[in-house]
């Protein structure tokens, strides 16, 4: 993308495998 | 809830509900501070005076990263983690209050000479053994499990260190657990054979050393008022570097009196410490060397500085770890846990030298939050429930902070002795970790886009 760097992962994956920075 | 901020020449997006972040240029970062509220006519007619086609293309850019689930996604975690607190849990780490005692006097001491308030004492090898006892037989079907000795000084009861960590050692195997044992020391008493010692047993020391000497002189004099810089410093680099610069701290604590706190990280770092963690202190207001409000401008420019200082010496093959910058942006820990909190009064305790079980070891010496003893066990029940269930989602000021997957909602001990409830917040505090987590986001930034262009040359 020309205008935005996504520099990472979204917390909702770890809902259904898990279960301090 | 999107967190947009500029730090040091980055403009800086955090997703707080995904935890994505993104580094974006200025006209994408003004279309992101009107997305929610105005339609895209809307947003071309109020940045008029850019190329309506580069408004399109960023609006277009940032419509994809919505649709995505990585922009303006909400929070729908509450009854989950609502849900999560309420599973059965179980002790997994102990802080042993080896010694109330002290050979320093520090003068911002919670602990007041290592006494808590209280009586000076050494914790007896069978009050420690008995602590072990307890966590093993507290802790259900969890392998592993921590052990902190902390004071006080617990170099001043070493012989009972010692014999503690044979002890554990023994339970090991027939119990199937791991014992992992950590060390806090101010390094008078520190010698050979105890660095031995700590490198045969200790996953992790933490070495207090606030800075530069007059700094930590000033705060962390010997009780005839002589300062203990020189007494430990040569020390603790003996102790570092024998430990490969891995698997310990330099722990510092900075004050109204060296605002300019930088220069102290600075100046471990130039004395060869790789793992620095120098820390606000927190104090009541009425203390001459406690944290004021007036006071946060001067340190959040502080932070600023320490920040742009490590992606220097980061490209310079010259970096260090700093405590409270560890941000993990590509694992890092699940959501659960993330909201849960630390596990004070439930999943961790503190012991006093005479057997008695508090919440964490901020709140020993306060007799209301005694909940029992390592002899017979737990018999404040309402305490851990209490414990249990705060959460990011039981404090009103954490519900609309854009730090809180960072935070996990902040120490209770705080809260409790600026507010008398665990539920509430320490608003200095609170200022001091979202201007941290800021900084800590610019420094990946930085970093990553080097070394992008790194390998695009």
């Amino acid at each position: 993308m020309k205008h935005i760097k996504t520099l990472t992962k979204t917390l909702q994956n770890t809902v259904k495998k898990g279960g301090v920075g | 809830m999107v967190h947009q901020y500029k730090n040091n020449g980055y403009n800086m997006v955090l997703d707080v509900a995904s935890g994505s972040v993104h580094v974006v240029d200025d006209l994408s970062y003004e279309i992101i501070a009107l997305y929610e509220d105005h339609t895209m006519e809307e947003i071309k007619e109020k940045l008029s005076d850019h190329d309506p086609k580069e408004v399109q293309e960023a609006y277009e850019e940032v419509k994809n990263l919505v649709e995505a689930g990585v922009l303006f996604t909400e929070d729908c975690y509450e009854d989950y983690i609502c849900e999560f607190k309420e599973r059965p849990t179980v002790v997994k780490a102990l802080c042993l209050h080896i010694a109330h005692d002290c050979n320093l006097a520090c003068r911002y001491c919670f602990a007041e000479e290592g006494e808590y308030k209280g009586r000076r004492a050494l914790m007896s090898a069978e009050v420690g053994k008995a602590a072990l006892d307890f966590l093993v037989k507290s802790s259900g079907n969890r392998r592993n499990l921590e052990v902190d000795f902390f004071g006080g000084e617990p170099l001043m009861n070493f012989d009972v260190v010692r014999e503690i960590v044979a002890y554990g050692r023994s339970l090991e195997k027939e119990n199937n657990k791991k014992f992992r044992f950590t060390l806090t020391t101010n390094g008078v008493l520190l010698n050979d054979e105890i660095m031995e010692f700590a490198n045969r047993e200790m996953d992790n020391v933490v070495l207090s050393i606030d800075g530069r000497k007059e700094v930590h002189d000033y705060m962390r004099p010997f009780r005839n008022g002589k300062g203990s810089y020189d007494f430990i410093i040569d020390k603790f680099k003996k102790f570092a570097d024998s430990r490969n610069q891995q698997k310990y701290y330099v722990r510092g604590t900075f004050t109204h009196h060296n605002l300019d706190f930088s220069k102290d990280i600075f100046h471990l770092a130039d004395e060869g410490f790789e793992q620095i963690s120098v820390e606000p202190v927190v104090a009541a207001e009425t203390e001459d060397y406690a944290i004021k409000k007036e006071d946060l401008p001067k340190i959040m420019e502080e932070y600023d500085i320490l920040a742009r200082e490590m992606v220097k010496r980061e490209k310079e093959g010259k970096g260090f770890t700093f405590f409270h910058f560890m941000i993990d942006l590509t694992g890092g820990p699940c959501v659960a846990k993330r909201l849960s909190g630390c596990g004070s009064g439930t999943e961790y305790l503190a012991v006093t030298p005479w057997g008695d079980l508090y919440p964490c070891h901020q709140f020993v010496g306060q007799d209301e939050f005694c909940m029992g003893n390592v002899f017979e066990g737990i018999n404040r029940e309402d305490i851990v429930k209490e414990f249990k269930a705060s959460c990011v989602y039981t404090k009103e000021e954490c519900r609309n902070c854009f730090a809180r997957f960072y935070c996990s909602g902040g120490c209770s001990a705080n809260s409790y002795n600026f507010n008398g409830t665990i539920d509430g917040t320490y608003e200095i505090g609170c200022e001091l970790e979202r201007k941290r987590v800021e900084c800590a986001l610019m420094v990946k930034a930085a970093l990553a886009l080097e070394e992008e262009n790194e390998e695009a040359q």
